[in-house]
C-alpha cells in the first residue's frame, strides 16, 4: 500500500471536501522530519460518512486535524465547499472555522474542567456573537435536549460530574452549536464501554440526518466503522491503502493490510474459528519509512517491485480502489 | 477436577463519604486448574475489583468479606504479609494499562529481574539470563537492548509484552489478565491474545481474563462469568453462553456490539440508562431498571442465582428461552 494517486476522487459530483496531496510533517530534530501524512488525496461527498481507519501512528488523527488547519499542512490543498482553505489566513480562515467542527477521543479532557456545562456550550456561540445572552441560553438548552441531556439537570454542573458517555454528548452539543457542515470525529467512542458506545454512535447518526451533516469518522475499530460509514479509507504510515464502501471492503478486501486488519477483529462467537491471517510486528518508524510500498516489510506477498516502486491507487471494482502491486484476489 | 481458586460469598465494599459502596456482592466462583475463565462486564460492574481483591491488592478503605481459598489455603484468613508470599509464584496479574503499570524511571531489565531475585532467590546473573529468555519468549526483538531501555522508549504493544513477561516470570499457577488488550490496536491485540494462549499452554497456567469485550472472551476462554453491579448474573461454558444466553443483560450487551458480519449502516441496539448507584442497592434485580422484559416482580424481589443441570447459571426470574 502506502500508495498515492487520485483515481478515486469524484470531482464531477461536487464533493463537499476535496483534499489533494496533503502533507503534514513534524520536526524530529534539526535535520530530520517525520511525514505523518505523506501525500494523501481524498474527497467527501455531501451527506457521506467517510471513515478513516488504521493503526496507532498511521497519521489518521493528524490527517483529521490537518483538514481543520491545526496545524497548517506543509503541502497540498484542502478545498471545502469550493474554497481552498489552505490558501486562507487571518480573518478569512477564521470565518471558515465554524463550518468544520471536531469531536475528540477523550471527551472528559476535551472539556474545560472549570466551566459549567452551559458555559462550555455557550462559548462558541458567544465568540461568534450569535444572539443576546437570553437567546443563547435558549439555544444551549435546545442543544442539550437534542443530544439527550436534560438541561435542568446538567446546565450548572461541571464535566467531572459526568460519565464518559455524557461528556461525549456534551462535546457533540458544543460541536454542533455553530451549525457546521462537516464534523470530524476523532475516535469518538474508543474510550467508551460497548453499551455506551452504541448510544453515542446512534446519536451521531441521528444528528447527521437531522442537521444534514457530513462526517469524517476516524477510528481503529473496524466493526464500529462498518456500522457507521458509507465509505472507508484505510491508512498505513501516512499513505492510503484502500478506499471502498464498507460492504465491499469487508467482503473483498483487496489490500493485504486491510485483510489483516479485518481478520484481527475478535468475533463474539466461539463457534467461529480464529482467522490466521496475521500481520506480525508493529509498523516501522515513519521517520525512515520503507521504500516503495510502505507496508512491504510486514506483507507476506511483498516482491522486489514493492521495494522499488510505490504502488498507485487502481480501481479493482466499482468505487473500490487499492494501492497494491499484488492485490488480494478473491 | 482439581480446584485452584474458590471464592465463597465474597464481597468487597469501600467506605466513602456517601456511604458504603458495594463493589462486589456475594460472589461464588470456583476455578479449576488449567481452566481459562473470562469475567465480562461494563465499567463499574466490579470485575476489576473482584480480581484485585482476590489477590489482596486492595486499599485500606476496602472491606472484604467471605472466603478466598487458593490451592486449599484460606487466603482470606491470612495477613497481608502472608498473602504476599503467593504473589508472583502463586498468582500474578497483568494490569490494564501498560503505560502506568511499569515504573517509568527504572530500566526494563531491573523491573523484570526484581521478581526473579525476590521470589525465586536467583542471583543477579541468573535473573538476567532468565529475563532475556522471557523477553525472547514474549517476542521482543533484540532482548539485550530492551533490557537496558526505559518503558517510555517502547510502544504500547511492546510495553504490554513486557508486563506479560513480568507477570509470567515466576511461572504463576494463576494469571489474572485485567483488560490486557484494551489499550492496544486491533492487530497488536490479536498478537497479544495469541501470545497469552500459547503461554497458558506452555506453562499450564490457569487464567482469569477480565474484559468488557465479548469478542475477546469468545476465542480465549473455557467458561465465562458475566458481572453486573457487583454480582454474577450469568455463568456458563463459553460455547453454551453464546448459544443459549439466559440473562437479558448478557443478550443486551451482545446486541450492542457492532459486528463485522452485520450489514453496514444498521442502527445499533443500545442498553438505555446506566449502572445503578453502588451505594444504594436496588431492592429487586439490579438490572431491572434497564431491562426491557422487567416486571413488578423484578423490581420488588431479588432473583436468586439459578443453576441449570449443565451448570449454566443465571440470575433472572424470566430467563430467555424459558427456565429449563
Amino acid at each position: 500500500m502506502a500508495g498515492s494517486g487520485k483515481l478515486h476522487l469524484r470531482l464531477d459530483s461536487d464533493p463537499l471536501l476535496v483534499v489533494q496531496d496533503l502533507v503534514v510533517q513534524y520536526k524530529v530534530n534539526r535535520k530530520s522530519f517525520v511525514s505523518a501524512v505523506a501525500g494523501i488525496s481524498f474527497d467527501v461527498l455531501r451527506g457521506e460518512t467517510l471513515a478513516i481507519v488504521g493503526e496507532s501512528g498511521c497519521g489518521k488523527s493528524t490527517l483529521g486535524k490537518a483538514i481543520m488547519q491545526l496545524p497548517r499542512p506543509q503541502g497540498g490543498t484542502v478545498v471545502l465547499d469550493g474554497v481552498d482553505i489552505t490558501a486562507l489566513d487571518g480573518n478569512d480562515l477564521r470565518d471558515v472555522r465554524p463550518k468544520v467542527q471536531m469531536i475528540f477521543q477523550d471527551a472528559i479532557s476535551s472539556l474545560d474542567p472549570r466551566l459549567q456545562v452551559k458555559n462550555i456550550i455557550d462559548e462558541p456561540l458567544k465568540v461568534w456573537k450569535k444572539g443576546t445572552a437570553a437567546e443563547r441560553s435558549i439555544k444551549v438548552d435546545n442543544l442539550l435536549n437534542s443530544v439527550g441531556l436534560d438541561p435542568v439537570v446538567v446546565r450548572d454542573r461541571r464535566p467531572y460530574e459526568f460519565s464518559g458517555g455524557q461528556c461525549q454528548r456534551i462535546s457533540i452539543a458544543r460541536a454542533i452549536a455553530l451549525d457546521p457542515v462537516l464534523l470530524v470525529c476523532d475516535e469518538p467512542v474508543s474510550a467508551l464501554d460497548v453499551s455506551i458506545q452504541a448510544q453515542i454512535l446512534n446519536l451521531l447518526q441521528d444528528m447527521k440526518e437531522k442537521l444534514g451533516l457530513t462526517l469524517i469518522f476516524i477510528s481503529h475499530d473496524l466493526a464500529v466503522v462498518k456500522a457507521v460509514s458509507t465509505r472507508v479509507l484505510v491508512m498505513y504510515l501516512g499513505k492510503i491503502c484502500e478506499v471502498a464502501t464498507p460492504d465491499d471492503l469487508y467482503a473483498h478486501p483487496a489490500h493485504h493490510y486491510s485483510r489483516a486488519l479485518i481478520a484481527a477483529v475478535p468475533i463474539p462467537d466461539p463457534e467461529v474459528g480464529v482467522d490466521k491471517i496475521r500481520v506480525t510486528g508493529e509498523p516501522p518508524s515513519p521517520v525512515n519509512p520503507p521504500s516503495g510500498c510502505r507496508f512491504r516489510t510486514r506483507c507476506e506477498s511483498a516482491s522486489q517491485r514493492c521495494a522499488a516502486e510505490e504502488p498507485q491507487l487502481q480501481e479493482v471494482g466499482l468505487g473500490h480502489f487499492v494501492a497494491c502491486h499484488h492485490p488480494v484476489t478473491n | 477436577m482439581n480446584q485452584l481458586l474458590k471464592l465463597s460469598d465474597f464481597s468487597v465494599s469501600f467506605t466513602t463519604p456517601r456511604g458504603d459502596l458495594h463493589a462486589v456482592r456475594g460472589v461464588d466462583l470456583s476455578v479449576a486448574k488449567g481452566e481459562s475463565i473470562g469475567i465480562v462486564g461494563e465499567s463499574g460492574s466490579g470485575k476489576t475489583v473482584l480480581s484485585r481483591a482476590t489477590m489482596g491488592l486492595m486499599p485500606s478503605t476496602a472491606t472484604c468479606t467471605g472466603s478466598v481459598e487458593f490451592n486449599g489455603a484460606p487466603l482470606s484468613d491470612l495477613s497481608h504479609a502472608e498473602v504476599r508470599n503467593y504473589w508472583g509464584t502463586g498468582m500474578a496479574m497483568i494490569f490494564q494499562d501498560p503505560l502506568t503499570s511499569l515504573n517509568p524511571v527504572r530500566r526494563i531489565g531491573s523491573q523484570l529481574m526484581e521478581g526473579l531475585i525476590v521470589r525465586l532467590g536467583m542471583s543477579k546473573d541468573q535473573a538476567r539470563a532468565r529475563s532475556v529468555e522471557l523477553l525472547e519468549r514474549v517476542r521482543i526483538p533484540d532482548p539485550y537492548a530492551a533490557m537496558k531501555k526505559y518503558p517510555g522508549e517502547l510502544s504500547g504493544g511492546m510495553r504490554q509484552r513486557i508486563v506479560i513477561a513480568i507477570a509470567i516470570a515466576c511461572t504463576p499457577e494463576l494469571l489474572f489478565a485485567d483488560e490486557p488488550t484494551t489499550a492496544l490496536d486491533v492487530t497488536v491485540q490479536a498478537q497479544v491474545l495469541e501470545l497469552l494462549a500459547e503461554l497458558r499452554q506452555e506453562f499450564n497456567m490457569t487464567m482469569i481474563l477480565v474484559t468488557h469485550d465479548l469478542g475477546v472472551v469468545a476465542g480465549q476462554t473455557d467458561r465465562v462469568v458475566v458481572m453486573y453491579a457487583g454480582e454474577i448474573v450469568e455463568a456458563a461454558v463459553t460455547k453454551d453462553l453464546f448459544a443459549n444466553m439466559k440473562m437479558p443483560y448478557t443478550e443486551a450487551l451482545m446486541k450492542s456490539i457492532p459486528r463485522l458480519d452485520q450489514a453496514s449502516g444498521q442502527r445499533l441496539r443500545v442498553i438505555t440508562g446506566r449502572l445503578p448507584d453502588p451505594t444504594t442497592p436496588e431492592p429487586g434485580c439490579s438490572f431491572a431498571p434497564r431491562c426491557e422484559y422487567a416486571t413488578d416482580k423484578c423490581r420488588a424481589e431479588k432473583p436468586p442465582l439459578v443453576t441449570m443441570q449443565n451448570g449454566h447459571q443465571y440470575r433472572c426470574f424470566f430467563p430467555i428461552g424459558g427456565s429449563l
